[in-house]
């Protein structure tokens, strides 16, 4: 904890009380409520409460959002709640800001067990949604640089980088290929996952390329699905059932220009600066840490994010993960343990915090990580990031 | 040619048809001289409101690319290049772009690159091309005297 920092950090007061998740799969035609709601019952019956005692609500992006799901409003209404507090939005730090801010509400009062989710409706999306994905409507402001150009998707931005890590560094395909291999081996123990089947790295590099130096296999897999946790009060820890993940600490800076091709450093993304705010507000460091799990919409990132919160130096996340020996169930630091989003669906960010909860609670069945005490969920890219340290028991 | 989807507004339309003359153009703060973009009324650097576009050389450095080989947008045919180039006047102004001119295999990161325009509807879209550099050192010896 820095010298500035006087006071217990706030985020202090709250714990994870539940975690739920619907149904998930490729094409399950539901919508996004639907999946929401089954995955908000489940929430709050792991951590002990009735929906009666629901009096906050969080979710990422809400109204108008990539990839679907349902709106804070859609089922604030839907199971008629009794709010002190509802946000939503896009203009946070990344999915995880959803918790970020249902953590300062809980801190603040405003709301003792707030509800937070994230729905995605992707891999039914086209069905469900009339005009289909991204049909029609002006550009938004980050992207009216980058559409002109066939720069459509994500996977092209984060190609762009991966690219330059390749250059500056000497980062391989066969590296980045160790983090998907990872996550498959460990879907293979999710039943929730989408892939299980067994990858090899002669897999990975025969895959189509989709944008260089990304494959298939470095890209993660649309689905449909929801997940949602409870955060409350501390004060609530000998009520919940299955125990609570404390909040140690919240990575939210934004210190960089908020863009995709503006930022200032072409070899890692605004998660430098998130992975320094989280470790400014804790004694806890690096090498406490017992489990990752680090968003891998495109399998690069899980590399920045590796380097960005000084797991190694700058530029050596390739030879990190290469092997795959540190990153595995007997590593030093066992990685996306539920699959990641590679294998087990993009879950938008929230797979990897409900696994995380999972493992502090030992509940991870044949994936979990022995004596798992501190936990580090972090979700996003480019200038859209965030991250949360958990902790097993107050540390 | 791909449809482009130029959606530009009051703050940078001029980016947008800037190349009718075959000059690129960004706002530059009369007060600190430095060019930035994407472009705000306010100089972001000194604060100064006395901004305008001024154009620039049109050369450029490739500091990253992708190859995109994924159909992902109606109009554009994979494979093509997109890159992101820094601008020589100033290398922290960057542009999102593609690489055309050239084989595919030939775009590395550090090549210099110029400006080239391709005109979609109203629009001048930013483009670049790799610089063709005059040789500088003669192709053979001259013979010693």
């Amino acid at each position: 904890m820095t010298n500035a920092m006087t006071e217990e950090p706030l985020e202090r007061r709250a714990v994870i009380s539940g975690i739920g998740q619907s149904e998930v799969g490729r094409r399950l035609l539901r919508t996004g409520l639907d999946l929401t709601i089954e995955a908000v019952e489940r929430a709050v019956a792991d951590a002990g409460l009735t929906l009666d005692e629901i009096d906050g609500v969080s979710t990422y992006p809400g109204t108008g959002g990539p990839f679907g799901g349902a709106s804070g409003a859609d089922l604030h209404d839907a199971l008629r709640l009794r709010l002190g507090w509802r946000d939503g939005g896009l203009e946070t730090a990344g999915q995880l800001g959803a918790v970020h801010k249902a953590v300062l509400a809980v801190a603040a009062g405003l709301a003792r067990h707030v509800v937070v989710f994230r729905t995605v409706v992707e891999g039914s999306g086209n069905v469900l949604r009339p005009g289909g994905a991204g049909a029609g409507g002006a550009l938004p402001a980050q992207m009216r640089y980058l559409i002109p150009f066939g720069a459509g998707s994500a996977a092209n931005w984060i190609a762009c980088y991966a690219q330059r890590h390749m250059h500056e560094f000497g980062t391989t395909r066969e590296q980045l290929g160790a983090i998907a291999i990872n996550g498959r081996r460990f879907a293979a123990m999710n039943p929730k996952a989408i892939y299980t089947e067994p990858m090899t790295m002669d897999d990975y590099l025969g895959v189509r390329m989709i944008s260089d130096p990304f494959c298939l296999y470095d890209c993660d897999a649309p689905c449909d699905g929801s997940t949602a946790v409870i955060v409350s009060h501390r004060g609530h820890e000998p009520s919940a059932p299955h125990g609570v993940a404390h909040v140690n600490a919240m990575g939210t800076a934004l210190r960089g220009r908020p863009s995709w091709d503006q930022f200032d450093d072409l070899t890692t993304m605004a998660m430098r600066d998130s992975a320094a705010s989280l470790w400014e507000r804790t004694d806890l460091g690096p090498a406490d840490v017992d489990v990752a799990q680090l968003y891998d919409g495109f399998s690069w990132l899980t590399m920045a994010w590796i380097e960005a919160l000084g797991f190694c130096g700058r530029g050596e996340g390739g030879p990190f993960v290469e092997g795959g020996e540190r990153i595995g169930l007997g590593g030093t630091l066992p990685l996306n343990t539920w699959g990641g989003q590679l294998s087990s669906g993009r879950l938008h960010g929230f797979g990897f915090l409900h696994e995380a909860v999972l493992q502090l609670r030992g509940e991870g069945g044949a994936r979990q990580v022995g004596g798992a005490e501190v936990a580090v969920v972090a979700a996003g890219g480019g200038p859209e990031v965030g991250c949360l340290l958990l902790t097993r028991g107050i540390r | 040619m791909p449809a482009r989807f130029v959606t530009p507004d009051q703050s940078d339309e001029f980016f947008w048809r800037s190349g009718a003359d075959g000059l690129l153009r960004f706002l530059a703060c009369a007060s600190c001289g430095r060019i930035h973009h994407p472009p705000v009324p306010r100089c972001p650097y000194c604060g100064s409101r006395d901004v305008a576009p001024r154009p620039v050389s049109g050369r450029a450095t490739i500091a990253t690319y992708t190859v995109n080989r994924q159909p992902f947008m109606p109009g554009f045919e994979p494979p093509y290049v997109i890159a992101i180039v820094e601008i020589d006047e100033d290398p922290t102004v960057r542009l999102m772009t593609n690489i055309v001119g050239c084989e595919i295999d030939d775009v590395h990161i550090g090549m210099a690159v110029d400006v080239t325009f391709e005109e979609s509807g109203e629009w001048f879209v930013p483009l670049f091309t790799p610089r063709l550099t005059p040789r500088l050192t003669p192709r053979r010896q001259p013979p010693a005297s």
